[in-house]
């Protein structure tokens, strides 16, 4: 099912390729853990891949280390509901690591309905001479037994085994599209097209409904909740976006229910600029806080926005993705792809955001220099001994070498998910069905 | 630039106000080219409303969107005088409807078109009376798979509606009526053909309580329209509370694997008509 393929470039600067991997299925979602080590992607199929970070090598400390196969399970199985008689899709939504507490690794993955946690845990040692069963396992006639013996943990080969914990299911009628660990550790939130809930991870029978947009007539409903998230820091407080563009940041001790926020956050649209595709551009696909929690990050169908929570009524920076697009909406909406859901991240020092494109494109920007970057995740592109080589899009007129049309872009290749390490300059990149991991060279 | 078998359309940049370019609120120009565009855009999200996948629940938050475009296309429509004139030319040849499912619709060989999409059994809690109706849709979207390709405005591909003026059966079923047509609304001869394209891309969700009378062209295009189609309300309600059956109910049903099927033969009007026959005795004209 798996093939990784370990590139060793050595190469002086700029990112280069250390790993690169297929799945089966395509990748439906890309997750660091806490610490870096870990890297869970999940995919179409229900399955969680965890890529674990390599130490690095004692011979060549100027290399980083790789990522390997850490461990593969079925998170999910696709399921019916009788009632609506509709398949309930096993794809995972999405994946959220908790923070570690002791040698086992948890995570929350998610599809469209149920929220499972699964612990992942090391097994290296196995136990040998029991008094009562054999080595095979086969119980032996106590009457036989004439000495006590204690058993002796011996060393094994690593078996990595992931176990489902808890599972939270039956809260969402609506699809799931977020899930969000809270900084107490204990609790997180779940969010769906009209609702979010909070669960505390040790109870399943029960989750606390926080926001509820859905209206009392259906057919009044004009606005659904796209994506939440809890603050890094502040326990009490979680933002969510909407299909309108907006951002609304509630703070829990406020009241039982939040359907009031305590901020809200729009940037006042152009009349100017006004179109028939200017809502659906302006829903927000994916909200992030900053590490430091004073920002946040909001990703609309053509441009990244960076926003104070200090300040409601426009973003702080607002960074175009490929505002080439603009005026192929028309067709972009004919084809559905003005409707795909790109995710947006943060690097570990909050200085550099990173978005995915079409054509296999990811941008990245740096928010100091204001430089942005656009790369491509392809096969060509990694080459052996080859840096990623920056692209660009011809927006009109003459195509210089090297350069893109726009009518040239593939929009079935599409970079919805990517991650950032949350220390090092690492990032993962899911391309379909491929994973690429890319690196910058210490040196 | 486009998924495979996607046809391009209206994104010349050349092109005065395109559908995706910027106007401003005062600069609306009611150009023919600006009206074209808009009401086939409102075709296409109607059709994309409708095309929703069946195997699994379809993604509220794009059909949400869907929904407020189709809004703000009738709330434009409406300020131009457009709309009154669309849902008049509707209403002239209405008939008194009944609120069940439009079996009927997909077994009319005129209607085909709209129902050349096939449905799957309903979801969840149909109402009682519809459930004889229910088996001949299952029926009906059996043969409907087979549904003359040239009538069937999906065919060339699967999710999109036909181009403008691109499907040779439409063109000529609208020469033939046009005539009528401009009788009744003379008003605005330049709407009307647009609207009707709609309906046909559409076609009706009611069904009528005797046979429709074959007299008119005109009348048989439109004995199944109802306007309130166009009204958006309902469609909503149609994709979550499955139980009250909305206009856009029975297309909701549709699947996305049968949409490949769609662009085959001729074989199957003599079903239609056998299907016809049956409809015919069961609504008891």
């Amino acid at each position: 099912m798996f093939l990784s393929e370990n590139r060793r470039e050595e190469n002086k600067n700029g990112k280069m390729c250390s790993l690169f991997c297929f799945s089966a299925d395509i990748i439906s979602t890309v997750e660091f853990n806490y610490s870096g080590e870990l890297l869970a992607t999940g995919d179409k199929g229900g399955r969680v891949v965890i890529f674990q970070h390599e130490q690095e090598s004692k011979n060549r400390p100027h290399l980083r280390g790789e990522y390997n196969v850490y461990s593969t399970f079925q998170s999910h199985e696709p399921e019916f509901d009788y009632l609506k008689s509709l398949e309930i899709e096993e794809k995972i939504n999405k994946i959220r690591w908790l923070p570690q507490q002791n040698a086992a690794h948890f995570l929350l993955s998610t599809n469209d309905k149920t929220i499972k946690l699964w612990k992942i845990s090391e097994r290296d040692k196995r136990a040998e001479g029991y008094n009562l069963k054999d080595e095979d396992g086969r119980l032996l006639d106590p009457f036989r037994i004439t000495s006590l013996r204690v058993p002796v943990l011996l060393p094994m080969d690593l078996m990595v085994e992931a176990s489902p914990r808890r599972i939270f299911a039956n809260a969402h009628t609506y699809h799931i599209n977020s899930i969000s660990v809270n900084s107490d550790h204990e609790t997180y939130l779940s969010a769906d097209d009209l609702r979010i809930n909070l669960w505390h991870l040790e109870i399943t029978d029960r989750s606390f409904n926080i926001v509820d947009i859905k209206p009392a007539n259906m057919e009044e409903l004009t606005e659904v909740i796209t994506a939440a998230e809890c603050h890094p820091h502040q326990c009490n407080v979680f933002v969510y976006s909407s299909s309108k563009g907006t951002i609304r940041l509630c703070d829990m001790r406020a009241a039982a229910l939040c359907d009031r926020h305590s901020k809200f956050f729009e940037e006042p649209e152009d009349p100017s600029s006004r179109s028939f595709f200017s809502e659906i551009i302006s829903s927000i696909s994916d909200v992030k806080f900053s590490h430091s929690g004073r920002y946040m990050m909001t990703r609309d169908y053509l441009s990244v926005k960076v926003w104070d929570l200090n300040m409601e009524n426009r973003p702080v920076e607002t960074y175009q993705v490929h505002e080439y697009l603009r005026s192929k909406l028309c067709s972009l909406y004919e084809n559905d792809c003005i409707f795909d859901k790109f995710e947006c991240c943060w690097n570990g020092s909050d200085s550099a955001i990173m978005t995915g494109s079409y054509n296999n494109f990811f941008r990245m920007f740096d928010r100091n220099t204001r430089r942005d970057i656009t790369l491509e995740a392809s096969r060509e592109s990694s080459k052996p001994r080859a840096t990623l080589k920056p692209r660009k899009v011809s927006t009109g007129g003459k195509r210089k070498k090297d350069e893109i049309s726009v009518d040239s872009l593939d929009f079935n290749k599409k970079i919805l998910h990517t991650a950032w390490h949350p220390k090092d300059n690492v990032i993962a990149v899911a391309a379909t069905n491929n994973l690429y991991i890319f690196q910058d060279k210490i040196n | 630039m486009f998924a495979k078998g996607t046809k391009r359309k209206f994104s010349d940049p050349g092109e005065e106000p395109a559908l995706g370019a910027e106007l401003g609120p005062v600069v609306r120009p009611l150009s023919s080219t600006y009206s074209l565009q808009r009401q086939s855009l409102l075709d296409m999200s109607l059709i994309k409303l409708q095309l929703c996948h069946m195997l699994v629940e379809p993604n509220l938050c794009r059909s949400v969107l869907i929904a407020n475009t189709v809004r703000q296309i009738q709330e434009e429509m409406t300020q131009d005088g457009t709309w009154q004139i669309m849902t008049q030319a509707l209403a002239a040849a209405q008939c008194p409807a009944d609120r069940l499912v439009a079996t009927e619709v997909l077994c009319r060989p005129s209607e085909a078109l709209a129902a050349a999409q096939s449905p799957k059994p309903l979801p969840a809690g149909p109402e009682e009376e519809e459930e004889e109706e229910e088996e001949e849709v299952v029926v009906a979207a059996a043969m409907e798979e087979d549904v003359d390709s040239e009538a069937n405005p999906l065919s060339s591909s699967s999710f999109l509606p036909a181009p403008f003026g691109a499907e040779p059966g439409w063109e000529d079923e609208e020469d033939d009526s046009e005539d009528e047509d401009s009788e009744e609304c003379p008003s605005d001869a330049e709407d009307v053909p647009d609207s009707r394209r709609g309906d046909q891309v559409f076609g009706t969700f009611e069904i009528k309580h005797p046979a429709p009378p074959p007299d008119p062209a005109l009348e048989e295009l439109f004995s199944d329209v109802d306007p309130s189609y166009y009204d958006l309300d309902t469609v909503l309600t149609g994709m979550q509370s499955t139980p009250k059956m909305g206009p856009y109910d029975l297309l909701d049903s549709l699947s996305p694997h049968a949409a490949p099927a769609l662009s085959t033969g001729t074989s199957c009007r003599s079903d239609l008509n056998e299907l016809d026959h049956i409809m015919e005795i069961i609504v008891g004209s």
